[in-house]
């Protein structure tokens, strides 16, 4: 069985260079990246959402991976703008040392951009660059990737964002923009942020989820979720606690870590788990307490009302997480069993995905 | 100038080893067919390179004992440490791993001068190739290929022949004793030359003082 499904993707892959790609990035990317390369997806297809101009065609019932492949490292200039790029890459791959200011945890901002933030599906920087600006349901703004990179430090590395004009901003920013060299803008790139993994057959478990830990993940991230350090230092980051992400990170969402670790863990042996492993694991780890959402105020049901009505356990049971899938993905049946024109989208309640643009995924 | 350096050096060596634990009798003199480890793996725990024995120094204890369990129970197997590993007594495995973990990686006399393929070996270690499915050496040995206890062993000063033939067992299958079968997974997608270039290049780390 598996085999047939293999050729089916490869297949699939073969006919999409032809009649697939998106005419706009095969044009863009052929500037500086001819390594665009079609490949069957390893794992589960991301859900791509059709770039504006309608470039890429629905109906064919196919997920057609086109991944764009950003310059290799040998090739940042050695001039005062390579130098920028070359800071930009140490802030992302040490975080810890050089925008230790800057970060209230142990981690390093490749250490969920894997690949020092050029893999795909671990939301590499070449395809979040061309999608900013943006406007951002959890901002309430249109952020720039300054901005946003912003949020990043705020939530994921719980610390205090770097300035817009700092010299740490000017290097992140010029590290994305070096990395998307060739990358359309605007257009949604396969790749792109975290793959979604399908809802499983049985409903998420905190107690399956901590044996699927147990068996492959406590060997790097420790018994506890702590981490385990060399030399002083996180070689492998903590999951949960003090050193952690904070509550208002994006990993903190169950689907989103889901898909991370689905796509991505262990290192090497991305798809290791199935679909179920990885929310049962992913809900295992979301169920541990870790930095407080900086945006908390007044009791934890009301910060959940005001910024949790997502995919989290913020305020809530595994029980009521539940719930709440169920009746969002009752809502979304619902709204597209009915004709599209008689369904108004309201401004601030519609998910940033439907209307086609926004990357707020991740964070 | 040489001589002086390697004068310091041999002075700076035996004094970490007077700081270090005595070496217990299974390192200096073995018991029966368990043979004294430091005839082959040394004193110091540096191996040796020609006969392929490993550099044994800042082995995490846990990993230490593992592998020879792992010997004693066929996962792993080697003509010459299999039957040792048999013939040891649990207690003095643990004594030696004792002894070994707390020596300085020695760098390896194997470290090749060849530039262009430790760059290349560099570049695998501390990168990878994620675009093959490769990640790099050290997102789990730690950088500088330190090691991270208790599971990732050190890599740094590790002896370029012993390194390939690891890999080369892991690929075709002899051994089988990795966790999640994270080193299978790495050495199916290196080709002997990727092999060849990352031991020349971790062989010449090393000489780095145990940290904490």
């Amino acid at each position: 069985m598996k085999q047939p499904i293999q050729l089916l993707f490869a297949l699939l892959a073969a006919t999409g260079m032809v009649t697939g790609c998106d005419k706009e990035s095969s044009e863009n990317t052929t500037v500086h990246a001819p390594a665009v390369s079609t490949t069957p997806n390893p794992v589960t297809p991301t859900t791509n959402v059709a770039p504006p101009g309608g470039a890429n065609k629905e109906g064919t019932g196919a997920v057609i991976r086109t991944t764009f492949t950003p310059p290799p490292e040998s090739e940042i200039p050695k001039n005062e703008f390579g130098e920028t790029v070359l800071l930009g890459k140490n802030l992302f791959v040490n975080t810890q040392q050089y925008a230790k200011g800057y970060v209230g945890n142990g981690l390093n901002c490749a250490n969920c951009h894997l690949d020092n933030g050029r893999k795909a599906d671990s939301a590499p920087l070449w395809a979040a660059y061309g999608l900013y600006p943006a406007y951002r349901k959890k901002t309430g703004q249109v952020d720039t990737i300054g901005s946003r990179i912003q949020g990043c430090f705020k939530y994921s590395m719980n610390g205090k964002a770097p300035a817009l004009d700092s010299k740490e901003m000017t290097a992140l920013v010029t590290y994305h923009y070096w990395l998307a060299k060739g990358a359309p803008t605007g257009v949604k790139l396969p790749g792109q942020g975290f793959v979604t993994v399908p809802k499983p057959a049985q409903q998420p478990d905190i107690a399956r989820g901590s044996e699927v830990y147990k068996n492959n993940c406590a060997l790097c991230h420790g018994a506890n979720g702590e981490g385990t350090q060399a030399n002083g230092q996180y070689v492998f980051p903590p999951l949960w606690g003090k050193d952690s992400f904070n509550w208002g990170a994006g990993m903190h969402r169950v689907d989103t870590a889901a898909g991370f670790i689905k796509a991505n863990m262990p290192y090497g042996r991305g798809g290791m788990l199935n679909d179920q492993q990885a929310w049962d694991v992913a809900l295992f780890m979301n169920s541990h307490e870790r930095p407080k959402d900086p945006r908390a105020k007044g009791s934890m049901a009301q910060t959940r009302d005001e910024f949790h009505d997502e995919n989290c356990l913020y305020g809530r049971t595994p029980e009521e997480l539940i719930a709440l899938m169920d009746s969002k993905e009752k809502a979304k049946a619902d709204s597209k069993a009915k004709p599209d024109s008689s369904v108004v989208p309201t401004p601030g309640k519609t998910s940033g995905l439907t209307q086609g643009l926004s990357p707020a995924t991740s964070h | 100038m040489q001589l002086i350096t390697n004068l310091t050096f041999t002075l700076l060596a035996t004094a970490t080893i007077s700081v270090a634990a005595a070496p217990p009798p299974i390192v200096t003199q073995g018991k029966g067919a368990a043979i004294a480890c430091a005839s082959c793996h040394g004193m110091e725990g540096a191996g040796n390179s020609q006969g392929g024995y490993p550099a044994l120094a800042q082995l995490p204890q846990a990993y230490f004992t593992k592998q020879i369990a792992d010997f004693k129970s066929g996962t792993r197997a080697n003509t010459v440490m299999s039957p040792i590993a048999k013939a040891l007594a649990p207690e003095d495995a643990e004594a030696a791993a004792a002894y070994y973990t707390s020596l300085p990686r020695p760098v390896s006399p194997s470290a090749p001068a060849d530039a262009a393929m430790v760059a290349r070996g560099e570049n695998l270690a501390v990168n990878g190739a994620w675009d093959k499915g490769l990640p790099a050496c050290f997102k789990c040995h730690a950088p500088g290929g330190t090691g991270v206890a208790p599971s990732f062993p050190p890599l740094a000063g590790q002896h370029v022949g012993y390194t390939v033939s690891q890999l080369q067992a892991w690929k075709t299958g002899t051994r089988t004793n990795d966790p999640l079968q994270l080193m299978k997974t790495v050495a199916e997608k290196l080709s002997d030359d990727d092999m060849r270039a990352v031991a020349a290049y971790i062989a010449t780390l090393g000489a780095q003082e145990k940290t904490k």
